[in-house]
């Protein structure tokens, strides 16, 4: 099975160590990894501000370059959730590569059925729900089934794990105050779990989590599931 | 995309977001909600269908009104032609305007000095009081939330518990300030004021205005649900009851109810059954004790057909205004109810409010959504709510409201996706930009509260091709 590395823009550009993590963990468990280069946006961020023609553009050719890629793999829940229950609406049909793309904890638990993937990782964390893995993947337990088999971690629940950490793309910007309000309730769940670290599926979710974090000076830090799973 | 909601809206929703004694008021409110609400749906535990009771009740629940809104013009007949039957009668307003003529011809024609109101937000929506007040008439809202705010001279907060924002102190400051009672801090003190004062206009009430929860055609009845008995009051004492009813609420049969009335407990309020559950059937007929001389049930329309016309929003007439998707919302737990400026906050509100009323102006609320899709979860009616938000944003970009900064931004931005070569060049720019601290003013907005990411030495695509040979 030839897997191909769909690595999302923002991930490409601000962390490619997430990528780098996701890659490294699946060559560990001897899946043949390739990233086809051509690849730039699935063209989410127009979507949701209601571009939809130009996502639609977008979204034919993520369809293209993906087309022979056994299974696509994504280190977001966001990105292949527009892919997956998103691309088929613009596009009127669905396509192979709508059907074959899987978030990497998805296809981690789901379909190489591995949840313990030889991490350690000796720290106190929780675990932030991305709406996107949530609730239009439905991710809930597969992240923390990985995260219970990595050695030496320590998962403590926070209050409203579920609830949205204010990022929403676009939103942020537009209404920022609002997103900020968000981002200070997350941050308050977070900080009553004394967990050193929050580690997401998603990296824009931390993204908002960690600029916060920073901002503040909290000796919190933020962390992807895939770096996670990396660690030995 | 200026205009004065969306500054309003900005302005108002920012004061909000950063009032941590709001923001503590409501957590403290829902979290009470979201207890009682676990409890509430377990009684749908043994719902038949498999071993998801809860998600098959919402699954039947959405066959029901889809049923209902995809035949309505069927329904609505029926119902009508039934209410006539039962001796009511029927009045069809296309606008809230006249909706609101209606209203005051009848009171007219009844001499009607005063009105006894229980709660209902299609009230809201046509501005009934404020007709009723200019025309000299005196309407007292019995609900008790509902005087609240009618004392304090707000709208509700919310659909389903209109002074959620308040607490218990503040209300008894309300009452000591409007009503000249001395401070409390005893709920039951403050109830029984109310109910002092609420006793003597039901008495003297000549006409009893309500909404309904349900309209059933296969009866002609209506359906009120509440907790206080106000509006049982309200429509068995005075001589007229008037309901105004929006199309959308009509149900198939008597039956229905049965799925129905717990369903809209359950995610309203977390009761298994509303303390006052009333079927309304027609006025007071020859030896029955109480009821109406009149039964009026007005049915309005007020944008709703032009929902009713999309096929692809069609669902979100399902809507049993329960308030589920407010409670939910991380931003309108954040930025209140009376931000939106709307009659019906939270998604639901942001889903319609632009197809009842005009598409411009309240473009702005489908955009103040994180898309997190909590909403979705929880309609009882299973309502694509956070999928409609991303609909009415595609149609307000195809209707021009976009605005030309931003519509030269995503056409730049798709210029560049295009093509990896354009966007490698682009972003090794953004990088520069990023290092240099030149993108802070694109950045500001989010990077006022917030430290944004140091750029990496390397993109991943760098990293892969110095690292990897392409296969």
């Amino acid at each position: 099975m030839r897997v191909a590395l769909f690595i999302p823009c923002f991930i490409d550009q601000l962390f490619p160590n997430v990528g780098i993590a996701m890659a490294t963990v699946l060559r560990r468990l001897n899946v043949d990894v390739y990233y086809p280069p051509e690849q730039t946006c699935c063209g989410q961020p127009a979507f949701n501000t209601g571009y939809w023609d130009e996502a639609r553009a977008l979204a034919k050719r993520h369809a293209e370059i993906f087309a022979d890629a056994d299974a696509i793999v994504s280190p977001s829940g966001s990105c292949t959730a527009m892919v997956r229950n998103y691309h088929p609406e613009l596009l009127g049909k669905a396509t192979r590569a709508t059907a074959h793309t899987y978030e990497f904890a998805e296809f981690l638990v789901k379909h190489l059925r591995v949840t313990d993937v030889g991490a350690r990782f000796p720290e106190r964390v929780t675990y932030h729900d991305s709406c996107h893995a949530l609730r239009e993947l439905r991710l809930k337990d597969e992240p923390r089934q990985l995260l219970r088999h990595v050695q030496d971690l320590e998962l403590v629940e926070m209050d409203r794990a579920e609830t949205c950490c204010g990022f929403g793309g676009t939103f942020s910007v537009k209404f920022p105050m609002i997103s900020y309000a968000m981002d200070e309730v997350k941050v308050s769940s977070i900080q009553n779990t004394s967990a050193r670290y929050v580690v997401s599926t998603d990296s824009s979710c931390l993204m908002q989590i960690d600029g916060y974090l920073r901002r503040q000076n909290l000796p919190i830090k933020t962390i992807s599931l895939a770096e996670v799973l990396a660690s030995t | 995309m200026t205009n004065s909601a969306l500054q309003q809206f900005e302005r108002d929703a920012a004061l909000k977001a950063a009032d941590r004694q709001h923001r503590a008021v409501i957590q403290k409110n829902i979290g009470t909600y979201n207890i009682a609400v676990a409890n509430g749906r377990k009684r749908f535990a043994d719902w038949p269908g498999s071993d998801q009771g809860w998600q098959n009740a919402r699954s039947h629940a959405a066959a029901i009104k889809w049923e209902t809104i995809n035949h309505l013009d069927r329904y609505l007949e029926q119902f009508e032609q039934n209410v006539l039957a039962n001796g009511g009668h029927v009045f069809w307003a296309e606008t809230a305007a006249d909706a609101r003529d209606h209203v005051l011809e009848l009171a007219r024609r009844h001499g009607v000095q005063k009105i006894v109101k229980s709660k209902s937000m299609t009230t809201e929506e046509i501005h009934l009081n404020d007709a009723l007040e200019a025309a000299g008439i005196h309407a007292v809202e019995t609900d008790l939330g509902e005087y609240i705010c009618q004392i304090r001279g707000e709208p509700p907060y919310h659909i389903v518990t209109p002074v959620m924002h308040l607490t218990k102190a503040d209300i008894a400051r309300t009452f000591q300030e409007k009503l000249g009672v001395p401070l409390t801090d005893s709920a039951e003190d403050l109830t029984m004021i109310a109910r002092a004062k609420l006793r003597q206009e039901f008495i003297t009430a000549d006409m009893g205005i309500t909404g309904a929860n349900f309209a059933i055609a296969d009866t002609g009845m209506i359906a009120v649900t509440e907790n206080e008995g106000n509006a049982r009051l309200s429509f068995s004492l005075p001589r007229v009851h008037v309901a105004i009813v929006g199309i959308e609420k009509l149900i198939p049969r008597l039956e229905d109810l049965a799925l129905l009335w717990p369903l809209l407990a359950a995610s309203g309020t977390g009761q298994t059954i509303t303390a006052y559950n009333s079927l309304i059937g027609g006025p007071r007929r020859e030896r029955e004790a109480d009821g109406p001389q009149e039964f009026h049930v007005i049915l309005l329309d007020n944008g709703r057909t032009r929902l009713l016309a999309d096929v692809e929003q069609r669902d979100a007439l399902h809507c049993i205004r329960c308030g589920a998707c407010l409670n939910t919302c991380p931003v309108y737990t954040n930025i209140g109810g009376h931000a939106y400026g709307t009659t019906y906050q939270g998604p639901i509100g942001s889903v319609i409010t632009p197809h009842l009323r005009d598409a411009q102006e309240w473009s702005h609320l489908s955009y103040a959504s994180s898309l997190c899709g909590a909403c979705t979860d929880v309609c009882p009616v299973r309502i694509d709510l956070h999928h409609h938000l991303l609909h009415n944003r595609r149609n307000a970009v195809q209707r021009g409201f976009d605005g030309l900064i931003q519509r030269l931004l995503f056409r730049a931005w798709f210029w560049t996706m295009q093509s990896p070569a354009r966007y490698a060049v682009a972003a090794k720019l953004g990088n520069f930009a990023l290092r240099r601290g030149l993108a802070g003013a694109l950045l500001k907005p989010w990077t006022t509260g917030r430290e944004f990411p140091a750029p990496p030495q390397q993109s991943f695509r760098d990293y892969w091709r110095e690292h990897e040979r392409r296969p």
